[in-house]
């Protein structure tokens, strides 16, 4: 699999096990920021799993962001997040817009 | 403090020089609607910066504040610009969104015509 990028398998390993998403990925956009090359810093996840039935978008961000409780406070400093149910990943177009343009200000 | 306007963000930089992406999307989208909001610079002051993502139970910036209840950071309030739950959510703390004034005009003027 992926070479060296340590965050991003141990985050796909967690939402793999805490959510069985029929569609997982997990965008590095660190790249797209002020930080070495390689940086596990900048993350867009998109997951679709049925356990996002009848849950508000709050909630869904809010279960992502526990599952990856760890992460987000050892190094990862973005993570967007776009969370859907099975049929209404269906339904969308499934395009991933990419996030916007970094204006500067990490680790200032 | 997320009580002193209707409308409140916590984000990197100042709505004038945002110095994130993330941050700069919820202010024009706030713009956009003609939102009056207090905004408050977290990299000014770490004490801010960790006590609002404690406050929220929230990990990232920026966060936004409707009537002192939190309502999401970047992608949620992206979300709810496109879905029209926005307007919504203003229009319950009796802010009207200068997008729906529009719109309410233009059926006004297609009407008189």
């Amino acid at each position: 699999m992926s070479g060296n990028t340590p965050v991003e398998n141990a985050m796909r390993e967690k939402l793999k096990a805490s959510l069985n998403p029929s569609h997982l990925e997990i965008i590095n956009e660190s790249y797209m920021h002020n930080v070495p090359k390689g940086a596990e810093t900048h993350f867009k996840v998109v997951v679709v799993s049925d356990q996002f039935d009848n849950k508000p978008l709050l909630q869904r961000h809010r279960l992502v962001n526990k599952i990856l409780d760890h992460e987000l406070k050892n190094g990862v400093h973005a993570l967007s997040i776009n969370a859907k149910t099975p049929s209404q990943w269906q339904d969308s177009d499934r395009s991933v817009s990419p996030s916007p343009e970094c204006r500067g200000g990490f680790g200032k | 403090m997320v009580k002193n306007k209707k409308v409140v963000v916590f984000m990197k930089g100042i709505p004038e020089e945002p110095r994130c992406g993330f941050s700069n999307a919820v202010v024009q989208i706030l713009k956009m609607h003609g939102v009056h909001f207090d905004a408050h610079n977290v990299l000014e002051s770490d004490e801010l910066r960790n006590g609002v993502k404690d406050y929220s139970s929230w990990p990232t910036i920026p966060q936004v504040f409707i009537n002192g209840e939190f309502v999401g950071g970047c992608d949620i309030i992206i979300q709810m610009h496109k879905n029209g739950d926005l307007i919504e959510e203003l229009k319950k703390v009796g802010i009207t969104s200068a997008l729906l004034e529009k719109e309410l005009n233009n059926q006004k003027n297609s009407k008189n015509h």
